[in-house]
């Protein structure tokens, strides 16, 4: 058994080195990957129903805190606009004159807690009533103008604080002309308060429906392991790596991904669309321009991001559980 | 090319498959295995493949030590070695030509280059105008012949084949046998598995006997 032929010194040389040397370069990488990547579309697309339900449940998974959360931010600009505009409202009694509203302005004024005050005399504050719609009919029927003079007091910003603009409110309420002051900020601050609760919410929903699409992605690709048993173990046989067997699984979990994402997005956004009128014509009932709105281009970067991370790491998890599992016999 | 010292494999019930063999295939031989069915004839060529591991003895493989190579390097070591088997594996969701290209695929050739060398293997093995067709509509030799291709489109060092000729009728299995000699002649070593005497003693290749796991006497077949 010495029998050497004189090609055998040529054949050698077609096996380590170029094997290495194409595997390394970085064209082969590219190109390697664009294929990868079409061919599990292609294959996707040979079952598009099965790939399609799998896209539209990780689809709603993501769109119901995507949309909860533009909900809440909507909510969030809404309530932020008032604020600025808040302060403390000074009903003064009726027996104050103009005059000594004034002249109480003045000396509020120079209080240190106190930023900058605002007198709205009975006349304006009626005229002001008069020019929303359906008050003026009812205005014009009274003798007299029923409205106090209002001091409108903004605090310094260290008395905006819940504790402190409390105590100024107390200042204020102790004052012998002041019939009522009130503090514009509490329901907002509260409604804050709420908002903010409500975001945890939404995060911890998020987290749980996160893991949702972890396990439907890791199921699906479970399954297409599974399917595609033979196939593996003839490929292992002619000497693909582990990384090369992968691959393709972990591209279906990205195209899942981002399907599942542009569905989640064409549901925000469609929900948004339905609701933007309603929306809308209510605002116009509190005299607000306020609309309903997502920032379309965000959303959707953040959902693709979000769905392309949880179906890779989806499919990576079912990938390294059960391809190490099948070996040729 | 293939060197087995003292090698044994006992698979984990405790039954001993081969025991201390030792044999050399030389660059460029060709060489045929025989013997009984359960001497051991597939549980070398799977050891051989890296399929199966040893548990006794040294194995080299193209001047590597491979007893106890690393998985992660198996793949490359794979890439080596073109392995025919008797039910041939092929892909039945793929035409003959990706079924063919599957080993430059993974080894990560351009496309045109992927083209050609397939369309030189299938024309090798006389199959040049089915490569658009589904191997399930192949007959058994055809189908046989595909996968011979695609051992050999990687134009590797080294070709197993586990009873290729097992499923086939004696004309298709010379013809079979003939393409082996084929590529022997420009180089390839070939190690054949086949309990065909009859067949193997018509070519002119040494003969290694294995029985219950153990080298029988070396013949000179043909000689």
């Amino acid at each position: 058994m010495n029998r050497r032929t004189g090609n055998s010194r040529q054949r050698a040389r077609f096996a380590w080195p170029e094997t290495l040397r194409r595997a390394l370069s970085p064209r082969t990488w590219l190109r390697r990957h664009a294929q990868v990547a079409l061919e599990s579309l292609g294959r996707l697309s040979r079952n598009p129903l099965a790939g399609l339900m799998t896209a539209a449940v990780i689809g709603i998974a993501l769109a119901l805190p995507a949309g909860l959360y533009a909900m809440l931010e909507n909510l969030q600009r809404l309530s932020g606009g008032w604020e600025d505009q808040a302060g403390l409202s000074v009903f003064l009694g009726q027996d104050v004159t103009e005059s000594a509203a004034q002249q109480l302005a003045g000396t509020l004024d120079a209080w240190p807690e106190v930023d900058a005050v605002t007198l709205v005399t009975p006349a304006e504050a009626l005229a002001e009533f008069s020019r929303h719609a359906g008050f003026a009919d009812v205005l014009d029927s009274l003798e007299d103008n029923p409205l106090p003079a209002v001091l409108l007091v903004t605090p310094v910003e260290s008395h905006s604080t819940p504790a402190t603009a409390a105590a100024l409110q107390q200042r204020l309420q102790d004052l012998p002309e002041t019939e009522l002051a009130q503090l514009d900020l509490q329901w907002l601050q509260r409604l804050g308060a709420m908002l903010d609760m409500a975001k945890r919410g939404v995060l911890i929903v998020s987290a749980l429906l996160a893991l949702a699409v972890l396990l439907v992605v890791g199921n699906t690709i479970r399954l297409e392991i599974l399917n595609r048993r033979e196939e593996i173990v003839v490929i292992k046989l002619i000497g693909a790596t582990n990384g090369f067997i992968r691959r393709p699984f972990l591209y279906s979990g990205v195209w899942y991904g981002s399907f599942g994402a542009v569905i989640a997005w064409l549901m925000v956004q469609g929900g948004f669309f339905i609701l933007a009128e309603p929306a809308q014509r209510l605002a116009m009932l509190y005299q607000s321009d306020f609309r309903l709105e997502t920032l379309p281009l965000l959303l959707l970067a953040v959902l693709l991001t979000g769905g392309i991370l949880l179906g890779l790491l989806g499919s990576w998890l079912a990938v390294g559980r059960h391809l190490d599992a099948i070996e040729p016999a | 090319m293939i060197r087995f010292d003292n090698v044994s494999k006992r698979y984990p019930g405790g039954f001993e498959a081969l025991s201390n063999v030792s044999l050399e295939l030389d660059y460029g031989e060709m060489a045929f295995l025989t013997g009984h069915s359960g001497a051991g004839k597939s549980t070398l060529l799977k050891l051989v493949a890296l399929i199966e591991r040893i548990t006794g003895g040294q194995l080299y493989l193209d001047g590597q030590n491979v007893s106890r190579i690393g998985r992660r390097r198996i793949p490359y070591i794979r890439r080596k070695i073109g392995f025919i088997f008797q039910d041939h594996h092929l892909l039945f969701d793929r035409t003959v030509f990706d079924n063919v290209a599957l080993p430059l695929v993974i080894s990560g050739y351009r496309h045109q280059e992927i083209g050609r060398r397939v369309r030189a293997a299938l024309d090798k093995v006389g199959l040049l105008n089915k490569e658009r067709v589904y191997p399930i509509t192949l007959s058994g030799g055809e189908q046989q012949r595909v996968g011979i291709a695609r051992a050999v489109v990687n134009k590797p060092m080294l070709l197993l084949a586990d009873e290729p000729t097992g499923n086939l009728d004696p004309e298709l299995s010379r013809e079979v046998m003939g393409l082996f000699e084929l590529f022997n002649r420009v180089g390839v070593s070939v190690l054949v598995a086949s309990h065909d005497i009859g067949l193997i003693s018509g070519l002119h290749h040494p003969v290694i006997t294995l029985d219950h796991g153990r080298l029988g006497a070396p013949q000179a077949a043909g000689a």
